[in-house]
């Protein structure tokens, strides 16, 4: 049985790698991906164009201005003379805020009354707006405890002392990146898997195999084999890599984690060919890739949180093996989880890859006819 | 045997006809209509309604080493806020370990002195905040939500006291097109530009690999029909397929997600069809390219869906990318289109951000159109 | 243009020292080389040559598909190399796998390709209703092309090419796969635009009995041209060389395969009740044992195997090994056994009926044949031995079950080559063989056995590394049944395995099946070629998933005989059978 298998195995790598053009799509373009998408994929803003409209001009203004400055986050791309600039500035995008400092400003400041400053936020990239937003009130903050302290009016009654742990500087690219490892490893899983039967079917090879003594379910393992080979072994390049290139910590266990990626492609692949079962033609089983792909990476916690999805919808999100993978990835990297306590992310991804392979393995023998 | 000038018949008729033949192909095979309607609604549907950058109900843990009066004060400010859910810990041992497993997102702990220390004249109660950082956009929202929820419970404390209660510089955020900063509002024309990618590409990076593998182009090569009459045949049923698959996602976005349309319509109209026009010249291009649908098949699915996720703007910022990777993004269609589309729904018609905009997918369009045209020979070899 | 026109009013085609290669130094191939000829107007030439010999080549630099290196090439007097558009407008090419939209309907592919050809509103009608006549696809303009059967679909592509009437007609195999029925009719069309419309007509077939249909052929060898001139000058320094010799006791293959290794003896084939031999010059027929010999007028194929036994004779020190088996001893013979039997076997798709209550059995060492016009059900008949498809009543066994259920080791047992040759197109001929035999649980020394087997029985060694969609016709068909038998099966499932394969790779086919038979292998075989029918034991003959006729060639033969055709041949045989009770599928309107 196993000869048998391994046989299939290997021509399955065969067909994919013998082709110069479809090789280097398999091997290429995920590892420029993870270079690209590292760099692109960040919440951290910097240079975010402000527009000042400084009325006061005082030395107290400016040194709110230089704040802004001064923190790598904002870049002043413009200074406004008169109100009705404002709108111009914003509409057109040139800045995606302006900083409106009132006449009274330093007046205001020194007689010990509410000094306002008004920010303007083009809101149409809402997350965005909110990062810059958060930039800005922690700026203005820190120069009012700089204020208190240098004019010492009263000691505020209470101060927040913040820690992150794991993170301590936010760096979001420890976030991202480890998710772009599991984008990367699922879209290659699924293009190695998902188009395997339905080009055969095509070919017309098909047939010819099944006349084979290959069992359905031999023929199963066999195709599976090189989706689970390719997926292990880009797999922990891209890791080496975001480790070594990307300086993302990695705290746990090589062996936590390669137990994790095992089980993730186990049911990438049951799924990949869940989908080769079922498609007739390439373009079908493309439209499936896509039916999949697009919602389990959008529904994985990658880039917004599961918790701030609706209840159905974070439901909905218990069947997808990325929604795990992610859990995993970001834990060892990042907080160094044990095996124990990543447990719970375990048992799902081994139940899905159980449910979709069986799953496929029945397709498989009933769409014979 | 008669005249020897060969007749040709029009252009228009040989275009007509490979129209008409495409279009009956595509209603005989479902999964091309599929593409164009099902993959927008399943893809709006959960993205209108599970994708939210909005924090609600962070799960939270309160630990006051010493409770009393102005602990459970502080507390009920954190409880009325409909950004947490506070969860009373009985030590900082058992909130840590809340934290490891991922019960609450953060802790806030008062130390035994906190109470005296806040009574206390020239002393600042420290009040401790520890956040789970691994998502640091999230812990970074995080933190701002509980400065704001103590600030509030500061400024009641004060006012209680009969004391002026106010910082020294106040910051009055006005939020312009977004007031709320629904992200729905963003997310979803956003996401239109997305979807529009795939779903241009994937109309067409078949479409003459598949002619090439059944060897219906030989016999359509040796017909009168010239190269363009071909290409506009392949273009206009999918173009056609694809304005009717954002029609859907636009009705979808305005009446079922509520997001405000400020701008005109036909503008809306005119930019779609030109930034479809760059997704259907790129599914074209790769067909004519690859050959083989299976080849094809890959280098879709890898080149369209993920840089037009990541590169585009529609998550991740272009500003704050480093400078090499802003000029690459120049080259993702979808980020002239995200732009356009924000502004037209949430803005107005803005000519400024417009033109520009226009002007470079009419660029890209014309490109894949012009490469694709260069590439496909009316010849074998 | 017109001055052109006037220039070569008597010469359709003229051609002179036309080059064309390809692939990169070193690896380059001569598919046409130094080819001069000329086709006159109003006439049918046929360009006749084995696989790989540059028929398809010539027919696309004619239809301006591919360019030459050098060389000139006039089409209706105009410069294809130079304005391919106008050459385009005014010729009607089909390639060999003409591309007909499956998805769309017999009357949406004529308009689509009157479109492209810009035929006017006005004549359309007119011009559909002669096609549909011509075609006799009158009642099916609203099927699916894809549901046609082989032959329709093959009348259909002519049809789409006829639609703007052409001046020149270039038919690339038109007949490849399609049945006797249906080919009799194509050549019936091609006949009538020649006489009633003046049409000049080039066509390639690998049926030499068609080449004598044409007016003059032109013979292609390796790019080549080895002769042109009428079918009859072909064979007329080959009177007197051609016997037929019948013995009364044995087998004719194995007659024939012990004349094919006597001295003096070029080729040996069955033909009818008779061993058809060519003679060497100068030659007697060789002494007979309990047989006659009487002499027999000699056809194209004569001349063309001899011509192409030369060439390759020439090219390679040793003559074509003959079969390099042992003395055949039909020990097999001995123990009949039933391999496969049938009763009642019924297939439905929907309320269609593709096999309706079939019955046969095959014994143990029999070359079985399952004949049939094109859609009558031989293909779904195979599937269901194969265990590709469930039937839908009646039973079957093979080697004692039916495959489709039973355990996936029984299918060891069996070897199947499909009529598409399925092959890993991107896989090496090696690494095809190689998974072949693995799959089938070969192993060790015996899988290097039989790796070196197949390599040197079937002459693929220099392709070893070759991939396998880049091999010619002629070695596809070769590497497709060496995967087939690489695990040695008892039962062997051949589809059309030697459609539009040249007549010396069927020689060499049938000297292996005939091998493999007397060494007990059961063979059920479906072809188009008649003349292959003939190496059968026993035969069915099928229509409309039903049985017409049975038994030996001879009993089938016999079954057609008429006052007016006392002695028909097997294809004759078949189309009074198919035509007689009940109008086939294809020429119901």
């Amino acid at each position: 049985m196993w000869q048998r298998i391994i046989a299939l195995a290997i021509k399955e790598f065969q067909a994919l790698l013998r082709d110069p053009k479809s090789r280097f799509v398999i091997v290429g373009p995920p590892l420029i991906q993870l270079l690209v998408f590292s760099f692109a994929a960040t919440f951290d803003l910097s240079n975010i164009p402000i527009a000042v409209y400084n009325q006061d001009g005082g030395q107290a203004a400016q040194a709110l201005v230089a704040r802004f400055e001064g923190s790598g986050h904002f870049k002043s791309v413009a200074n406004i003379q008169r109100e009705s600039e404002i709108s111009r500035v914003i509409d057109d995008q040139k800045a995606l805020m302006v900083l409106n400092i009132g006449p009274r400003f330093e007046a205001d400041l020194l007689s010990n009354q509410p000094a306002t400053v008004q920010l303007i936020i083009d809101g149409r990239n809402s997350n965005t707006a909110a990062i810059a937003l958060s930039y800005a009130n922690t700026l203005v903050a820190d120069f009012n405890t700089q204020w208190q302290t240098s004019h010492p009016l009263r000691a505020p009654p209470s101060v927040i002392v913040t820690r992150a742990w794991f993170n301590p500087n936010l760096e979001s690219r420890w976030f991202i990146v480890p998710g772009i490892v599991a984008i990367l490893m699922l879209v290659v899983v699924m293009v190695v898997t998902a188009l395997s039967v339905a080009r055969e079917r095509e070919q017309g090879t098909f047939d010819q195999l099944l006349v084979t003594p290959l069992h359905p379910v031999e023929i199963l393992i066999g195709k599976a084999i090189p989706g689970f080979v390719i997926g292990f072994t880009e797999g922990s390049i891209i890791i080496f890599l975001a480790v070594k290139a990307f300086a993302v910590p990695f705290e746990g266990h090589l062996l936590t984690l390669y137990i994790g990626m095992g089980l993730f492609l186990l049911s990438a692949i049951g799924i990949g060919l869940m989908i080769s079962a079922l498609a007739t033609t390439l373009q079908q089983a493309v439209l499936g890739v896509f039916l999949f792909l697009v919602p389990a990476i959008i529904l994985s916690g990658f880039a917004t949180p599961i918790a701030n999805m609706p209840p159905f919808v974070q439901d909905l999100t218990l069947i997808n093996p990325m929604r795990y993978f992610m859990i995993i990835l970001r834990g060892i990297f990042l907080e160094g989880s044990s095996f124990q306590s990543l447990q719970n992310q375990f048992w799902p991804l081994a139940l899905i890859g159980i449910v979709t392979l069986a799953a496929a393995g029945w397709l498989f023998r009933h769409r014979m006819n | 045997m008669s005249s020897p000038t060969p007749r040709r018949g029009s252009g228009w008729m040989r275009m007509g006809g490979l129209i008409r033949k495409e279009s009956l192909q595509i209603i005989r095979d479902p999964s091309s209509i599929a593409i164009a309607f099902l993959l927008p609604v399943v893809l709006l549907l959960i993205f209108g309604y599970g994708v939210s950058l909005n924090a609600k109900h962070i799960p939270l843990a309160f630990v006051a080493d010493a409770p009393d009066m102005e602990s459970a004060a502080l507390y009920a400010s954190f409880n009325h806020s409909t950004y947490f859910s506070p969860q009373i810990a009985p030590n900082l041992a058992t909130a840590t370990r809340w934290l490891l497993n991922r019960r609450v997102d953060a802790i806030v702990h008062l130390p035994s002195d906190f109470a005296a220390q806040l009574s206390t004249a020239n002393q600042s109660a420290p009040l401790q905040v520890i956040v789970n950082g691994i998502d640091a956009n999230q812990a970074r929202l995080t933190q701002a939500y509980i400065q704001a929820g103590w600030q509030s419970w500061l400024t009641n404390r004060t006012q209680a006291a009969g004391q002026s209660a106010h910082q020294p510089v106040e910051l009055a955020a006005r939020i312009w097109f977004n007031p709320e900063l629904r992200s729905r509002d963003y997310l979803v024309p956003g996401l239109i530009a997305v979807i529009m990618t795939l779903i241009g590409a994937l109309l067409t990076a078949l479409v003459m690999a598949r002619e090439w593998e059944r060897g219906t182009l030989e016999a359509l090569m040796v017909t009168p029909v010239q190269i363009n009459e071909l290409l506009i045949g392949k273009l206009v049923p999918y173009f056609v397929l694809g304005m009717g698959g954002m029609a859907l996602s636009v009705a979808m976005a305005v009446w079922l997600f509520g997001v405000p349309f400020l701008g005109s319509w036909w503008i809306l109209v005119l930019t779609s069809a030109l930034f479809l026009l760059t997704a259907l010249g790129m599914g074209l291009f790769i067909s004519i390219v690859a050959r083989n649908q299976f080849v094809a098949s890959l280098i879709a699915i890898i080149t369209t869906f993920l840089p037009a996720f990541m590169l585009s703007g529609f998550i991740f910022d272009i500003g704050s990318m480093p400078g090499w990777l802003q000029n690459l993004t120049y080259l993702v269609s979808a980020r002239y289109f995200i732009v356009i589309l924000h502004t037209l729904f949430l803005a107005g018609d803005v000519a400024a951000i417009l033109w520009p905009n226009t002007l470079a997918m009419l660029a890209i369009a014309v490109f894949f159109i012009a490469a694709s045209r260069r590439k496909i020979r009316k010849s074998l070899e | 243009m017109s001055a052109h026109g006037v220039k070569n009013d008597t010469e359709a085609i003229v051609i002179r020292g036309l080059h064309k290669s390809f692939g990169k130094a070193p690896r380059i191939t001569q598919a046409v080389n130094n080819v001069s000829f000329s086709v006159p107007t109003g006439t049918v030439m046929g360009l006749i040559g084995p696989d790989g010999a540059g028929k398809t080549t010539l027919m696309r630099l004619m239809a301006g598909l591919l360019t030459a290196e050098a060389g000139s090439l006039e089409v209706l007097g105009v410069d294809v190399q130079k304005d391919p558009l106008t050459v385009q407008s005014s010729i009607g090419y089909m390639p060999q796998h003409f591309g007909l939209y499956e998805d769309l309907t017999v009357q949406e592919n004529l308009t689509l390709y009157a479109d492209l050809q810009g035929v006017p509103f006005d004549q359309r009608p007119n011009r559909y209703q002669r096609l549909l006549a011509m075609t006799g696809l009158g009642a099916f303009t609203d099927r699916l092309a894809g549901r046609l059967s082989g032959g329709m679909k093959q009348k259909l592509g002519l049809a789409c090419t006829l639609v703007r009437p052409p001046k020149l007609l270039l038919l690339d195999e038109p007949t490849v796969g399609v049945d006797p029925v249906s080919r009799r009719e194509l050549w019936a069309i091609v006949y009538q635009l020649v006489q009633e419309d003046g049409m000049t007509v080039l066509l390639s077939t690998a049926y030499l009995d068609e080449a004598e249909h044409c007016d003059q052929v032109i013979l292609l060898h390796e790019g080549e041209i080895l002769g042109q001139d009428t079918p009859a000058a072909f064979t007329q320094h080959l009177a007197g060389r051609v016997w037929g010799a019948k013995r009364e006791l044995g087998l004719r293959r194995h007659l024939q395969a012990e004349l094919k290794q006597q001295p003096g003896i070029l080729d040996a084939v069955i033909d009818g009740d008779w061993v058809r031999v060519l003679l060497a010059e100068q030659t007697a027929p060789p002494t007979l044992p309990n047989g006659v010999w009487q002499p027999l007028p000699p056809r194209f194929e004569d001349a063309f195997v001899l011509m192409l036994n030369s060439q390759r004779a020439a090219q390679t020190p040793q003559a074509p090994a003959p079969p390099t088996s042992q003395p055949i001893v039909p020990t097999a013979r001995a123990r009949p056994a039933e391999v496969i039997t049938v009763h009642e076997l019924t297939r439905r798709f929907g309320a269609f009926i593709a096999v309706n209550a079939l019955s046969f059995s095959v014994q143990r060492g029999e070359i079985f044949g399952l004949l049939g016009a094109n859609g009558a059900g031989k293909s779904t008949t195979f599937r269901m031995l194969c265990g590709l498809l469930p039937a839908s009543s009646g039973a079957l066994s093979v080697a004692g079950v039916d495959l489709f259920t039973a355990a996936a080791k029984a299918r060891a047992r069996i070897g199947y080559m499909s009529q598409k040759y399925a092959l890993y197109e991107v896989l090496s001929v090696m690494q095809n063989l190689k998974f072949f035999a693995r799959a089938y649980g070969l192993k060790g020394e015996h899988l290097n056995r039989r790796l070196a087997w197949a390599l040197s029985e079937f002459e693929l060694t220099p392709y070893h590394d070759t991939n396998s969609g880049l091999l010619p016709l002629g070695f596809k068909q070769r590497l497709a049944m060496a995967c087939a038998l690489m695990h040695e099966p008892d039962i062997l499932f051949l589809d059309e395995p030697t459609s539009g394969v040249d007549p010396l790779e069927r020689r060499a086919f049938w000297g292996r099946i005939n091998e493999l038979a007397d060494h007990g292998v059961t063979i059920m075989i479906t072809t188009h070629f008649m003349d292959e029918a003939e190496y059968c034991d026993r035969l069915v003959i099928m229509s409309q998933g039903q049985i017409l006729a049975a038994g030996t060639p001879a009993a089938i033969r016999a079954q057609a005989q008429t006052a007016a055709a006392p002695n028909p041949s097997m294809e004759d045989a078949f189309i009074a059978l198919i035509t007689a009770p009940t109008p086939p599928t294809g020429v119901a309107a």
